[in-house]
Order: C-alpha cells, then structure tokens, then sequence
C-alpha cells in the first residue's frame, strides 16, 4: 500500500502549516471555550454555596442562644403563713399567693428591702411573669414541701435573658434601656454568685405560644405539624398511590387520562395559597370542620401533597421492568398479583422517596394555614385533629413579627429546628433509595 | 401485601370519615383580626387562660382588621369568630355586609389608643416633625409658587431648613395597613391643608358637585410619591425597622408599643412639638394616634362558652388601668371615665346602632 506522497512544493507547505495554525487556533479556542464553560458551572455552584453558607450561618449565629435560657436558682421560703395552715388543702395550695413568694424569695436573693417600694418592684421585675406558675407546679405536686425552704429554678425575665446573650447595649444611656443601671449592679452580683445561671432551654420544646418570650416555645406547633403530617400520610399515600398505580397499569391510553395527566402535572405547580382557599371553601364553609383545626390543616396540606406523590409513584412504577410483570403474569399470576406481589415492592423505594420529600415541603408551608385560620396565637396543646393548632413554620412567623428583643433569637431558633426536622427527612429519603433501590 | 394495602386505605377512609361526622359543640373562643391588636389580645388571652382554669384560652388569628371583619360577618354559627380585632372603626360596608349574613347586633368595644410614631436610626441626631414638612417631604404633588408641581424635594432639607440635610426615605405602612390610613388623615391631610395644597387640590378636582369635588381633592392630597423616596412597607414594624436599620438615614412609622419596645435602637421624632408618650398621646397632645377596638357577636355571647367571661375580663380595670399589662406593653390607656363607660356597655350589652351608619 504504497501511497503516493506529493512533493511539497513551498507554496503549498506554506499554506498547510497556515491551515495547520488556523486549526490549531481553533482547537485552542474550542478548548478554552470549554474550560469556560465549565469554569461557569464551578462559579454558579460556589454562588449557591456561598449563599446557602451565609443563610445557615446567619441562622445559626442568631437562633443558637435560643437554645440556652437564663434561669434564677431561688431558695424559696414556703412557709405555712401564706398557705394558710400546715396541711393546706388542695384548693388552699392552688389559690395561694405564688407571685408574692416569688418576688419574696428574689428580693432575698439579691439583697433587697422589700420594705422599699420602688427596689422591691425593680427586684420582682427581674423574674419571669410565669415564676408563680413554676413554684405553683412544684409545690401542689408534693404539698409536703409547704413549711420547708426549697431550691426552685424559675424563670429570669426576657429581658434579663436578652441582657445576658448581648442582645441590649448597656452603653445606651439609662432612659433607653429596659433595665436600669441598679438592675444591672443586681444581676452582676446574681451572676457572680452563681444563682443567675444559662440553662438548657426545655420550655423552647414544651411551651405553646406566649406573648412573654421567656415562656414562649413551639410544643403546641410541634403537636400541629405531627397531627397534620400524620393525616398527610393517611390520605395522600393511599390516594396518590391507589391513582398512580391505575394510571400507570390499567389506565387506557385515550384523551381523558391524557387530560388527567396534564392537568396532575399542572396541579403540582399550583401555588400552595390557592389550596388553602380550596380548603376553607370546602372543609370549613361546606364540610363545617372547625377554624384552625390541625384536620382542616392536614385535608389541604394532603391536597397539595397529592401531585408529588402520584408523580413520585408513577415514576417508580413505569421504572419497574417489563420482564418483571411479564414473568409473574407467565407463571399464571393474575394482573393484581402481579402488580401488588411484585411491582409495587419493587417500587416501594420510589415511592417512599416521593412521599418523604412531598411531606417536607407539606411541613415548612404556611400559606393555605393563613387561609384556614392556623396562623394564630394557641396557648393550649391540641389533644385532637378538630383543637385548634398552629404549624412550625407558622410559629416562626408569629413570632417574627414580635416586637420584643428574645423573639428575634427565637425565630431563628424556631428555623433550626424547622431545618432540623426537614435534614433528618431528606437524609431518611435519601438513606432508604440507597438501601432498598434495584438496579437492573 | 395486598391485605395489608386494603386494610390500610379502608382505615385511611373510616377515619376520615369519623373526623368529618364529629362536628363538636366549640368550647374555646375564637377572635381573629388587626395584627395591631394582636399582641394586646395575645397578653389577655394568655392572663385569661391563667385566670379562668376550667375554661379555655381563647385562639387568636392575625390576618388584619379588613381580614378578620370580613370573617366575622360572615354569619352566625359555631364554625364563624367570636370577635374581630380592628384597628380601627367597622365601616358601614361591612355593617351592611355583616347585616347581610344575620350579623345583626355587634358590640364595639374600644379598649385604648395607639399612637403612631415617626422614629429614625438612634445614632441620627434629633429631628421635629411638622404634618407639613412630612406632606411636602412625601406627596406625590406640592405647592410650589402656587402652583401644583410633581413633588421636585430631594433632601429634608430643602422641605423644611431645620430638618438635616439628608435625602428623604421614608418608610411608610402600605396600603392594606389601618395604619396607613392614620397616617393619611392625620398627616398628609393636615399638611396638605397647612401648605395650602388642599386649595390647589380642589381647584383641579373634577366631579359633577362640589361634593365629589371635594372628595377629588382629599384623596389627591393623600397621593404619596412613587419614585422611591417614599416607600410602602407591606410587612411589619420588624420590616421597616430592619430597613431603618440598613438606611440609617430613613425615617419609619411605627407603633408607639414597637417603639418602646425598641428605644435602644430607634430615636422618636417630635409632631408638631410633641414628644409621643403614653401620657401625650392619652391626654390628645399627640396629634397622630387611633382608638383600637374589638367587636363581639352577640348573638354568640352565652352560646359559646367563656365568650362573656373574655369580654368582661379585658375590659376589667385589672388588665385595662394603667398600670395593667396591657399599658405595660405600651397601649395607650383610656381615661377613667371613658373606660368606666365601655366596662357599662360590656355589661348592658348595648350594640351598634344602624343609625350608626
């Protein structure tokens, strides 16, 4: 195979190796093209890192002292006077005066003469407002305590507590700040000797909502968010699951079901305040289930739900190979058996995913809660679906919008937990796909 | 599998269905409303739970004044609310609408003031605000050699020669707030009056009678200007004190109980010479201030329990006087006597008349 090779003549050299740089500059430029290209990728990754870093951050530098709560540790005098008698009965414990022995037992502790009007009051507004409610809890669960000097942690006011994690300036000048400059020489002196102390804040989980932050928290929220994720469950996955599997299997293909799958699809992109009227159209004004109630929460947050699941399944389901359901239908299985023996545990892992990541989105929305009166001030725990709740994310909102200075912290708090919880479901989702997924 | 699957929706679908049928006889009040009132509502709601331990603490909903009156007259009947909060009086629109749904007999209660305040970054020096000088700062027209002119002032100073010379932001509550309107009335009508731009106003207004000309007039003095140095905050006082915060040359209107809950951070404006105080704003001096009021169904007062009981307890001098925590929180009392009245129309019950129309 001789190939013949033209002499190369100058002329035609010289515009070989021009033709060769021209292609060389090509190549050059199609490489840097590249790296561009994906050097814009790199950049756009890093923006939305750097963005996702500074909110977590912010977040986090803001909500983390809300996990923490200045408490008083007050001996307290219980002594049998302002009970009435030795063995007080249970109506005696509950109407005595808790305000007065709290307030007695602060002055004590940082040294105030009760007898002095204007100190005493000053003292006393140090506490929390619901220190007699915690010394009130204490003693009418062992009355034998009445007669007796006991150590009680209770509450400091929010104000204190703000002033402990830097929150107040203490250089602004007197008539500006909440605490007066003989507070401030009290509570100096309290944190030296050790009775003012930063404790673990338990009410941050158990309170329900106040209009005092040291006594607000988000257990009535929690309770909401927990009732409505659990109707979540129980009427969109037998719903979207029962759809998908039908459309996926026994469906026609024909203009209807084509219209239903437009219109499934659509139904995952419509804004989620349009389900809350959706919602109070129906369940409240025509169904008559109760304003605010957790059920009314639940039925619209399923509503909206419902299109990721369904479109979760049926991607699961058509994921299922072919061979599968021709294999069981071969050795005589019926088109059910086939589909519930052997393709809906195959896609299991699908589906779970699906309704993991729809139940995430369901738990941080508050819009159709405005529309169906869950965005409101509840004090009590819901004991069931038809009391009145409030959400997390709602929570976060209210108090957002507080005036005082330990609500900021709060909502920031309040979005970690709400962070929190969404992590640990995403991580679920992701940790069963991993675990049960088949790959053929 | 199978098995299972069925037993799981059939459960799924009972219980639904239990939940639906179970229309209970509503045992706790339900109040929604201004988010103004709100935190006052809050502080008598929780101090009511305290006080009355076999009865339940009332729900309260935020959603604003138009929000929670449009609900409220939305019918009688255990599903509809007790009460709305409102920042300001029940229009006669919504008496008729009310009217309308067999909401007929409404108690207003007013239960104190707000003031409304203008306050600036506490590091800005001090300012004194006139009606007039914040009209002229802010409308989207002014006099100017008697004549009306698109609103040509860039900087405070060059509104009034006292003011700093800084360029006018301002942040003010949007439209859908009861606090704009305060703001529009009692502000920019009054220096819009002041600067003699209510004359020019009606000299322009079109409108078949003088009565509609008038109206013209008013509401063209109330135009505030669009091109940035005034800006409608829709949110919250969290909102525009954040903005306060990033612009510290801003000015925002704010509630007088934010603003004392927030004094290390925002310095107040004096109003024409007036500082806001509980104590001015109490006693009239402080020209920019509403009454708040709540408004009870009576037809449901007796019917739903604690409903008489909420009522009488937040008009009670206990958490009403002055030093009560309501005032604590910074509402602005009413005066003995007045309140002495409302405590007398709670127990007679006496409603709004239609003639109050």
């Amino acid at each position: 195979m001789a190939v013949e090779t033209a002499p190369m003549t100058p002329d035609s050299a010289l515009s070989a190796s021009r033709k060769n740089e021209a292609i060389r500059a090509r190549i050059k430029r199609r490489y840097s093209a590249e790296r561009r290209f994906r050097a814009y990728g790199i950049a756009a990754i890093l923006f939305g890192l750097a963005f996702l870093v500074a909110l977590f951050s912010t977040i986090f530098a803001r909500g983390y002292t809300a996990f923490q709560q200045s408490t008083f540790t007050l001996s307290v005098v219980l002594d049998q006077a302002a009970f009435g008698s030795s063995a007080p009965t249970p109506s005696e414990l509950r109407m005595a005066d808790y305000t007065k022995i709290a307030n007695r037992a602060i002055q004590q502790a940082l040294g105030v003469d009760p007898n002095n009007k204007a100190d005493a009051r000053a003292a006393a507004d140090l506490l929390s407002q619901n220190a007699d409610t915690q010394i009130r809890k204490i003693v009418t669960a062992d009355p034998s305590l009445v007669g007796q000097t006991v150590k009680v942690d209770v509450l400091a006011h929010g104000n204190v507590d703000s002033l402990l994690k830097g929150q107040f300036d203490r250089s602004v000048a007197e008539s500006r700040r909440k605490l007066s400059d003989k507070q401030l020489g009290w509570l100096d002196r309290a944190i030296e000797s050790g009775i003012l102390t930063k404790k673990f804040n338990t009410g941050l989980f158990t309170y329900g909502a106040s209009s005092k932050p040291e006594t607000a928290g988000v257990g009535v929220a929690l309770v909401g968010s927990l009732y409505m994720m659990t109707i979540v469950l129980l009427v969109a996955v037998p719903l979207g699951v029962a759809a998908a599997v039908y459309l996926e299997e026994f469906a026609p293909k024909n203009f209807i079901t084509d219209t239903i799958e437009v219109n499934i699809n659509n139904l995952a992109a419509v804004p989620s305040i349009v389900f809350g009227l959706l919602g109070l159209a129906i369940f409240i004004n025509f169904m008559g289930i109760p304003r605010s109630a957790s059920l009314v929460g639940g039925l619209v947050l399923a509503l909206m739900t419902l299109p990721t699941i369904i479109i979760a399944t049926r991607a699961a389901v058509s994921a299922v190979p072919p061979s599968i359901r021709e294999a069981a239908l071969g050795v005589g299985a019926s088109k059910m058996q086939s589909i519930t023996h052997h393709v809906l545990p195959l896609a299991v892992p699908g589906i779970l995913t699906g309704t993991i990541i729809g139940l995430a989105k369901a738990l941080g929305e508050t819009a159709p809660l405005l529309m169906i009166g869950m965005v409101a001030f509840v004090v009590e725990y819901p004991s069931t679906p038809m009391d009145a709740a409030t959400a997390l994310p709602v929570q976060i909102y209210m108090w957002a919008t507080a005036a005082e200075r330990g609500f900021v912290e709060r909502t920031a708090g309040a979005t970690l937990i709400l962070l929190a919880f969404l992590v640990v479901m995403n991580v679920t989702a992701v940790i069963l796909r991993r675990r049960y997924e088949r790959r053929w | 599998m199978n098995n299972k699957f069925i037993a799981f929706t059939t459960a799924a679908a009972v219980g639904m269905g239990a939940f639906a049928c179970a229309a209970l006889a509503r045992d706790q009040v339900k109040v929604a409303g201004s988010s103004t009132v709100l935190p006052y509502a809050n502080i008598v709601a929780e101090q009511f739970g305290k006080a009355f331990g076999d009865l339940k603490t009332p729900v309260i909903e935020s959603g604003g004044s138009s929000g929670g009156l449009k609900q409220f007259c939305a019918g009688v009947g255990e599903d509809k609310l007790d009460i709305a909060n409102s920042s300001r009086k029940i229009k006669a629109g919504e008496q008729e609408e009310c009217a309308k749904n067999g909401v007929n007999d409404i108690v207003e209660v007013k239960f104190g003031y707000d003031g409304i305040v203008f306050a600036v970054d506490e590091s800005a020096g001090t300012w004194k605000l006139e009606p007039q000088d914040l009209y002229l700062a802010l409308a989207a027209e002014v006099p100017k050699d008697g004549a009306l002119v698109a609103n040509p002032y860039k900087t405070w100073k060059e509104v009034n020669a006292s003011l700093p010379d800084t360029p006018i932001a301002a942040f003010i509550p949007g439209e859908k707030h009861g606090t704009r309107e305060v703001f529009e009335e009692k502000i920019l009508h009054v220096g819009c009056k002041a600067s003699g731009g209510d004359k020019l106003q009606l000299a322009k207004a079109e409108g078949k009678d003088d009565d509609a000309k008038k109206k013209a007039a008013d509401k063209a003095c109330n135009k505030v200007r669009k091109d940035g140095a005034a800006v409608d905050i829709d949110g919250d006082y969290t909102e525009t004190l954040a903005r306060i915060q990033s612009n510290k040359q801003g000015v925002g209107v704010f509630g007088l109980s934010f603003y004392e809950n927030n004094k290390d951070k925002l310095k107040v404006a004096t109003v024409s010479g007036v500082e806001p105080s509980l104590e001015t704003v109490a006693s009239g001096k402080y020209p920019v201030s509403r009454p708040l009021f709540f408004y009870v169904k009576k037809a449901h007062l007796g019917v739903i329990p604690g409903l008489k009981e909420y009522v009488e307890f937040f008009t009670s001098d206990r958490i009403l006087s002055a030093d009560g925590p309501l005032v604590e929180y910074g509402l602005v009392p009413l005066p003995d006597a007045e309140r002495k009245e409302v405590q007398e129309l709670v127990k007679s019950g006496k409603t709004l008349s239609t003639a109050a129309k």
